[in-house]
């Protein structure tokens, strides 16, 4: 199968490509940053598959982040049948410097001249024969979000498979010409004799991967050494001569209008990156999402599917009792799967409007101005301004939000961003949040809820802060970041989004929590004959032998413990096992009452702070230990978070008690 | 030779870029995205936290321990 890899600058619209080419669903999102690995697909055309690769967007091959890196290797590795190198239309001249590269690498390239309508309302011209003309690769002009010049863009890179691959046109100027001459003669006859020309420009330009490659070969090491003291002028002039290519073909052929004009981003961005209200907006918008997210997720569509979870339980339990099944089945239908699983479920509502609301958040441009706001607090904190936009995607799920630290250059900011994220509050959280504030605290759901999200955010940034003094000294990498215009969210692109979490919850219910829910309930009925979910089963007494750890932070039961245990394998494991163990085959309300009868307002809050804090999921620790690639750092996001919830809510407990609450 | 820097400008002033002086990684990543001698920026927002610039059109946010290291004409 010919595989088709799409290539760009980052936020060019490669994404939304893709799944206008696939069909897949994959996240897009208006800030720079968004796709961070490698992901595949498959395209049919004329009865003949392609195998379409979405890679993370890069400025160019020189790589200075995991992310760019991912792309870099799959350019250079992957062996792309056919490049389509996405270039945003309204930024020409950036985006066609990655296109000199590929051309440079003699790879075959169609442009996809993407965010047409976005030039259109510029009042850009482009000229697109002259401008193909003097690349030498095809052009389509595309609108990938609407979907236009798909269909003329698949043709043209099937076509350009079997054409000869494009020449390179760059004049590097005299002296650098010489030596790319002189470096093409050493490579004579060698194995890499066949990328002679795009080696030898890599080569001078300093690239370390080409030259580690070229190591072998004595001849072309001993040329290197002669021209050290020229390296780094070589290699800003390569690249300058690239940039002097590409204007010479801009001149030619696009047309800007010479007074840009104060556009609606301009006008937005005076006050949301105003010094003083820049922070303020920031949390408004914030406190707005939950308080929205509440008003329509819980009090609005909450009942809902709890009505339906409730009929259904009342359904099968007499069905159960109609067809006489044996009263062990009917408590494992009952209490594990109605209880436990529909525990969870009940919450799908109130997941999907915040999973829309930071769908609209995302799409709109204003990720990259919060990371912009909030630049001066983290640096004042040793971090990288970059590390919030980590931050935030962790609220959605911590396991993306552990790979968004991905696009952060520096290892020492990558490591404080990654190790601070699971405090960052995600959805499986919110359904033990909105139990205990259905049963405590019903008036104010919205402002507790926010002020969850905001203590993880406090406690993330003041870890951040000792992390930076303690274990990753040194200097943050320098802020340099992209601020897209502002763009109407699409509505594809947040329900897609939306769906995207609320289908991967509605998975994970169906999978961890009914496996975590299944061995709980047969660990509760054992040893045979003891009364199911006593103390005596044997549930009860692992959670009896847990739970003096947890009476100084007062909730020190042994349900209490087993939930928080269950909570590793999947966080949403918490509210399942409550459900189970307390209120039996009724859960919503009969949940809420129960959990009223054996938690005050205080321990209810400190066991709230205890399931924001410690220990992430399970995912999330292996995906820490995917991308740190040491066993060291996932045993440190197991415990240490650990210690920090249970420190924190000893703490509120042994206060709030003193204070008489 | 220009001893002014980017950090010195106020909003909505232009500017052409000089050089940049800080350190090679930085020099390229910074040229590759468009800051080579000879670009033609406008400052958008210069006061506290990183300077916003506009780059043939687009913008663009720069720390500002990184501003003061391009200096400009
Ligand atoms: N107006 C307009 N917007 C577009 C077009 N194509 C994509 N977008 C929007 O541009 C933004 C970025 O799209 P993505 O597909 O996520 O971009 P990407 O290149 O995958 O970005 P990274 O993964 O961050 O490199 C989203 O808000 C899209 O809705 C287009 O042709 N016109
Ligand atoms: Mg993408």
């Amino acid at each position: 199968m010919d595989i088709i890899a799409l290539v760009g600058n980052p936020n060019s619209g490669k994404t939304t490509l893709f799944n206008a080419l696939t069909g897949a669903n994959q996240h897009v999102g208006n800030w720079p940053g968004v796709t961070v690995e490698k992901k595949e697909g498959k395209l049919k055309f004329n009865d003949s598959f392609y195998n379409i690769v979405d890679l993370p967007g890069t400025y160019s091959l020189g790589a200075y982040s995991e992310d760019e890196i991912v792309a870099r290797d799959f350019i250079i590795k992957g062996n792309p049948h056919v490049v389509i190198n996405v270039v945003d239309a309204t930024n020409i001249e950036r985006n066609l410097y990655l296109t000199t590269q590929l051309l440079e690498m003699g790879t075959k390239v169609v442009i996809a001249l993407n965010m047409m309508d976005e030039a259109k309302q510029k009042k850009i011209e482009i000229n697109l024969d002259s401008l193909s003309n003097q690349l030498g690769v095809p052009i389509v002009a595309t609108v990938a979000s609407k979907r236009k010049g798909i269909d003329e863009l698949i043709e043209k890179a099937v076509a350009t498979i079997n054409e000869d691959p494009p020449v390179n046109s760059i004049s590097y100027g005299e002296e650098l010409d010489k030596e790319i001459a002189e470096i093409k003669k050493l490579l004579l006859g060698s194995r890499d004799e066949k990328f002679k020309d795009w080696i030898s420009i890599k080569v001078l330009e300093g690239d370390e991967e080409v030259i580690k490659h070229i190591q072998e070969n004595n001849g072309l090491k001993e040329r290197l050494i002669a021209i050290k003291d020229k390296a780094v002028d070589y290699e800003l002039e390569i690249v300058n001569k690239r940039y002097e290519f590409v204007n010479k073909v801009i001149e030619k052929s696009i047309k800007k209008p010479d007074e840009t004009l104060v556009t609606i981003t301009d006008k937005i961005d005076k006050i949301v990156t105003n010094k003083y209200l820049g922070i303020p907006i920031f949390a408004i918008i914030m406190y707005v999402i939950f308080q929205l997210t509440f008003v329509i997720g819980e009090d609005l569509l909450g009942g809902i599917v709890e009505g339906w979870i409730e009929s259904l339980g009342i359904m099968m339990s007499s069905f159960l009792y109609a067809i006489n099944s044996p009263d062990l089945v009917t408590s494992f239908v009952i209490e594990g799967i109605v209880g436990g699983v529909g525990a969870v479920i009940v919450f799908i509502p109130l997941i999907m409007t915040l999973y829309f609301f930071l769908g609209i958040l995302e799409d709109t441009g204003y990720m990259a101005r919060a990371a912009y706001v909030m630049d001066g607090v983290m640096r004042a904190l040793g971090l990288h301004g970059k590390t919030f936009i980590s931050m935030i995607v962790g609220f959605g799920c911590n396991v993306p939000g552990v790979m968004a630290t991905r696009t952060l250059e520096n290892k020492k900011d990558r490591m404080i961003a990654l190790l601070i994220n699971p405090f960052m509050s995600c959805g499986a959280r919110i359904p033990i949040y909105l139990v205990f504030i259905a049963a405590f605290f019903e008036s104010k759901g919205g402002i507790v809820l926010f002020s969850l999200y905001a203590l993880g955010i406090l406690v993330a940034l003041i870890m951040g802060k000792i992390f930076s003094k303690t274990l990753f000294k040194g200097e943050s990498s320098h802020f340099i970041m992209e601020l897209p215009p502002y763009r109407l969210p699409s509505m594809r692109n947040v329900l897609r989004n939306m769906w995207d979490k609320v289908w991967d919850f509605l998975k994970r219910a169906g999978t961890i929590i009914f496996a975590v829910v299944t061995l709980l309930w047969i660990l509760s009925i054992f040893p045979l004959g003891v009364e199911p979910y006593s103390q005596e089963s044997i549930l009860g007494r692992i959670g009896t032998f847990i739970a003096p750890i947890f009476k100084p932070a007062g909730f020190g039961t042994w349900q209490a413990s087993v939930s928080l245990f269950a909570g590793i394998a999947a966080k949403e494991a918490v509210v399942a096992v409550l459900g189970m163990v307390y209120a039996g085959g009724g859960e919503g309300a009969a949940l809420v009452s129960a959990v009223q009868d054996v938690f005050t307002p205080l321990t209810a809050v400190s066991f709230l702070i205890m399931t924001l804090l410690y220990t992430p999921c399970a995912a999330t620790i292996a995906t820490v230990k995917q991308e740190t690639k040491s066993y060291k750092w996932a045993a440190f996001i197991t415990i240490y978070p650990f210690i920090i919830g249970w420190v924190l809510s000893i703490i509120v407990y042994q206060v709030g008690t003193l204070l008489g609450f | 030779m220009t001893n002014k820097t980017l950090s010195d400008l106020h909003p909505n002033q232009e500017c052409k870029i000089h050089s940049i002086y800080g350190g090679r990684n930085v020099n390229k990543r910074l040229y590759e995205l468009g800051l080579n001698k000879g670009a033609k920026v406008k400052v958008l927002k210069n006061d506290v936290g990183p300077i916003i610039l506009s780059l043939s059109g687009n913008k663009l946010a720069l720390g500002r321990g990184l501003a003061d290291k391009i200096s400009v004409v």
